[in-house]
């Protein structure tokens, strides 16, 4: 007796505290509010089936407990309801994996008119880069990287000169603009991680990982690291500001390109150096 | 419901059963410490699993005291979470629960119940023990070297697991390696004994649908490990070389702390394809023994045949088979190509299927049963809720979209926790206080078990459900320090120092467990040699506990399947394995 009502009231309570918890999901600020839907239908099917399995089980415990005199039925197998079971089942499955794989197909699909931007990861700061007038970001390798050039851009390639450089410093994006987030490390695996975005992804070296994402309310927004990086995983941190596009503008107008901040002559001093070691 | 009658298969004929030849120890040394007897090995394999296990409780409440109350406790700064947690995870999962499961009961159980005198290579099983006693003492011994154990978190991943910015670096990940090489090559000699023993050496009649489902559970467990393990072991190797020959298997050019270094054209997320391969094979290597045993506890104690027996074999190994096809949901947001998203997904929730079939059958085995509510029967029911709620939530990791906001972050830590951390441990728990009395002739104490359990089971819901609404909040995992960021409300705080109270409770009852293990083996009421009323042949040894070669003169004859409790017209409620059908007191008994 005892026995079935606690059971029971796991389930209740674990409903109870569901229903009222003041810990919940961040406001979202990205288009993805697809995601929290599917979560909400994940969340739906598998807390009908948690409580429904709970209470049939402190049901049978309250009904069926041992007393003097009770013998237990003897029924083997019951084939007809094993497969109701199964396909019932398959059906709740299927209508949690349905959605889900839509709303990927939409998560891996990036609409032609996105900016693409770059995050780059390094133990453990965040560094940023934008493109220039052009509209394209020049080429990148570990090895260009020196004091000068701190996300190692190919200092021969044209496209990188005019290159937006935000390194170790906070991000401002437009707001209602679609972004491919291209994501890159010098170092060790990181994680771009903004909960309000719901979007993320690795940043492995020696790759180029992307996500995208088209911001939808403006404001401040922290960026911390999700994939575990060493000693300071914890405080690597940077911060994503949405701004209105007038905002945006101003703000973009007094960051520096890639030629400006290194100087062509620079540049190919540290790129000889480097090579010559 | 309607009554399907079991098992039509004709009686086993009561011919001679085939002897083997037995080592005989020939001094102390040789019976009780370099033993070649599955049943002394299977105890030196649970008590260094529990010593080890001891050591990983303790770095939780290392973790959850830093996690609790940040900056309270001087002794724990950054490197020494990450080697907490590090350390932590890597013993639960295959120092503890893998060597338990496999070497501890495998080793106790299989033998008896499928009717063996002993594992068909004994000396071979003497040395898996050795080898896995060697490479807990080297994992051990990283506490102690220059740099402490490695901190790159308990899936190793590279490169930052070989790097600097790592602690561990110099020792701690070297040793980690070959700690798992030779776990690895411990194991492989235990599991090739489990595998043949089971299909070799089951004794007349035991037909491998009469098999109980720990047995089912443990061998599919094991041909699982013995195919996944390999994977890691190959990882290691090739860290290894990594780390200490400069090649670079996982490593890409890269930079450490402002140097160039050497490596080029490795990939970090091969090493992830590798681990994952063996890890989440891994999950069911746990679960599967769980599966199996807890499913002989509730039989056994709701005095009823379990439910669908047929189809609870063919989940066992459907699940074995599908938990090999979806590793790379571990990897959704690692930087694989996208598209496998899709594969991956759909795999991952296939295998809800065969395991909720589990589920209900567990649950269909208590209905219209006589169950007795003793304390492994309350830890199966604390398996069966535990379990459900941790399977439920693996089927928002598992769909792609949704491991997105939810991956890396406390969700996870909670999911995992549930699913085979606390639910694998209920069955570890209900299963030491069900075979006891047969490893010690006395059974623990009740209201010590009692006690135990509702702490433990309760205490361990409280910790790890809510935790998932952190993680739903976006609180990330791996960080000693949540820091100063918009999201984390104080009410995180809150429930984060909650938390570490009720863990620090748990932690404690588990004493409480140990000194019953230890006062009931002097203390402790006697047993006799079938307390349950149980019907499988390990309950019906000549000898509590079994002596050498198990069987006395005459192996056992098996003339029925594992589960004939409360058959109709039955003389008792429980009809033992070995007990033939002519009996005349069973006359009526099923066809």
């Amino acid at each position: 007796m005892v026995v079935a009502i606690v059971l029971l009231l796991v389930a209740v309570g674990s409903v109870l505290f569901h229903i009222y918890s003041p810990w919940w999901w961040t406001p979202i600020a990205t288009n993805w509010r697809y995601i929290d839907d599917t979560i909400n239908i994940t969340f739906w099917i598998t807390g009908a089936v948690f409580f429904a399995v709970i209470a049939f089980m402190a049901y049978c415990v309250f009904r069926f407990h041992h007393k003097e005199g009770r013998q237990a039925a003897y029924n083997p197998e019951n084939k007809k309801l094993e497969w109701w079971l199964t396909i019932g089942t398959a059906i709740g499955v299927g209508a949690m994996l349905a959605p889900g794989l839509v709303v990927w197909h939409q998560y891996v699909t990036v609409p032609a008119d996105a900016t693409e931007i770059e995050v780059m990861g390094q133990q453990w700061s965040w560094s940023f880069r934008l493109p220039g007038k052009d509209g394209r970001m020049g080429t990148t390798d570990v090895r260009y990287v020196s004091s000068d050039n701190p996300m190692g851009l190919n200092p021969d390639d044209q496209h990188g000169q005019d290159d937006v450089v935000i390194a170790s410093d906070d991000l401002h994006l437009p707001i209602g603009k679609p972004v491919k987030v291209l994501l890159r490390s010098l170092d060790v695996l990181h994680d771009f991680y903004v909960p309000e975005f719901r979007a993320k992804m690795d940043m492995v070296p020696g790759m180029v990982t992307y996500f995208w994402m088209t911001p939808i309310r403006t404001g401040t927004f922290d960026v911390l690291c999700a994939e575990l990086c060493g000693a300071a995983h914890a405080q690597m941190r940077a911060k994503v500001f949405v701004d209105e596009e007038s905002d945006y503008r101003a703000w973009l107008e007094k960051q520096k390109t890639f030629a400006e901040l290194s100087g062509r002559s620079a540049v190919k001093r540290a790129t000889y150096e480097s090579g010559g070691k | 419901m309607v009554d399907v009658p079991y098992d039509a298969i004709a009686d086993a004929p009561p011919a001679e059963v085939p002897e083997v030849e037995l080592y005989h120890p020939k001094s102390w040394w040789t019976q009780y410490v370099f033993s070649q007897d599955a049943k002394v090995i299977a105890i030196q394999y649970s008590l260094t699993a529990t010593a080890i296990g001891l050591v990983a409780l303790v770095l939780s409440w290392m973790m959850r005291l830093q996690l609790g109350f940040p900056g309270t406790f001087s002794f724990i700064d950054a490197n020494q979470y990450l080697q907490f947690i590090t350390m932590h995870g890597m013993i639960m999962v295959i120092y503890l629960l893998t060597a338990l499961f496999l070497g501890g009961f495998g080793n106790y159980l299989i033998p008896l119940m499928v009717g063996a005198r002993d594992m068909v290579f004994p000396y071979v099983n003497m040395l898996s023990y050795w080898v896995y006693l060697l490479a807990v003492v080297v994992l051990a011994s990283t506490f102690f070297v220059p740099g402490g154990p490695t901190g790159a978190g308990w899936t190793l991943y590279p490169p930052q697991a070989i790097l600097s910015g790592t602690p561990g670096q110099d020792w701690g990940i070297v040793l980690m390696l070959a700690s798992l090489i030779l776990f690895i090559i411990g194991f492989t000699m235990g599991g090739l004994n489990y595998v043949v023993t089971v299909l070799q050496a089951r004794t007349r009649g035991m037909t491998l649908m009469r098999l109980p489902l720990t047995v089912w559970g443990i061998f599919t467990a094991t041909v699982m490990a013995l195919l996944a393990f390999p994977a890691l072991f190959v990882a290691s190797v090739m860290m290894l070389f990594d780390r200490l020959l400069g090649t670079s298997f996982f490593m890409p050019a890269l930079i450490e702390m402002g140097q160039q270094m050497k490596y080029g054209g490795g990939s970090p997320i091969l090493f992830q394809h590798l681990f994952w391969f063996f890890g989440h094979p891994e999950v069911y290597i746990v679960a599967l023994p769980a599966f199996g045993i807890v499913s002989d506890l509730i039989s056994t104690h709701a005095r009823k045949n379990i439910f669908g027996y047929r189809m609870m074999v063919w989940a066992i190994v459907g699940i074995g088979a599908l938990s090999f096809v979806v590793w790379a949901h571990h990897m959704y947001v690692s930087g694989m190509h996208p598209h496998f998203g899709f594969f991956f997904a759909t795999t991952t929730l296939i295998i809800a299927i065969p395991t909720a079939i589990k589920v209900y059958n567990w649950v269909l085995t208590l209905w219209r049963g006589d169950i007795h509510l003793t304390v492994p029967m309350l830890f199966a029911l604390g398996f069966i809720i535990t379990f459900v709620n941790g399977g439920l939530t693996g089927l928002f990791l598992g769909n792609v979209v949704v491991d997105v906001p939810l991956s890396d972050t406390m969700f996870v830590v909670a999911h995992f926790h549930m699913v085979m951390g606390v639910a694998p441990i209920m069955v570890v728990l209900g299963a030491i206080y069900h075979w006891y009395p047969k490893v010690t002739g006395r059974m623990l104490d009740d209201w010590m078990g009692k006690f135990h359990f509702w702490v433990t089971f309760l205490g361990a819901y409280l910790i790890f459900f809510p935790m998932h609404y952190l993680g739903l909040q976006g609180v990330p995992r791996r960080y000693h320090d949540l820091g100063e960021a918009a999201f984390i409300t104080p009410n995180v705080h809150t429930l984060n120092a909650f938390i570490t109270v009720v863990a620090l409770i748990v932690g404690f009852a588990q004493m409480v467990f140990l000194f019953n293990l230890v006062w009931s083996l002097f203390k402790g009421k006697a047993s006799g040699g079938n307390p349950w009323r149980a019907t499988t042949l390990e309950w019906q040894t000549p000898e509590t506990p079994p002596g050498h070669g198990n069987w006395g003169k005459e192996l056992p004859v098996v003339y029925r399947w594992a589960y004939d409790y409360s058959v109709p017209g039955a003389a008792q409620d429980f009809i033992p394995q070995n007990q033939p059908r002519a009996t005349p007191a069973l006359q009526g008994a099923a066809p």
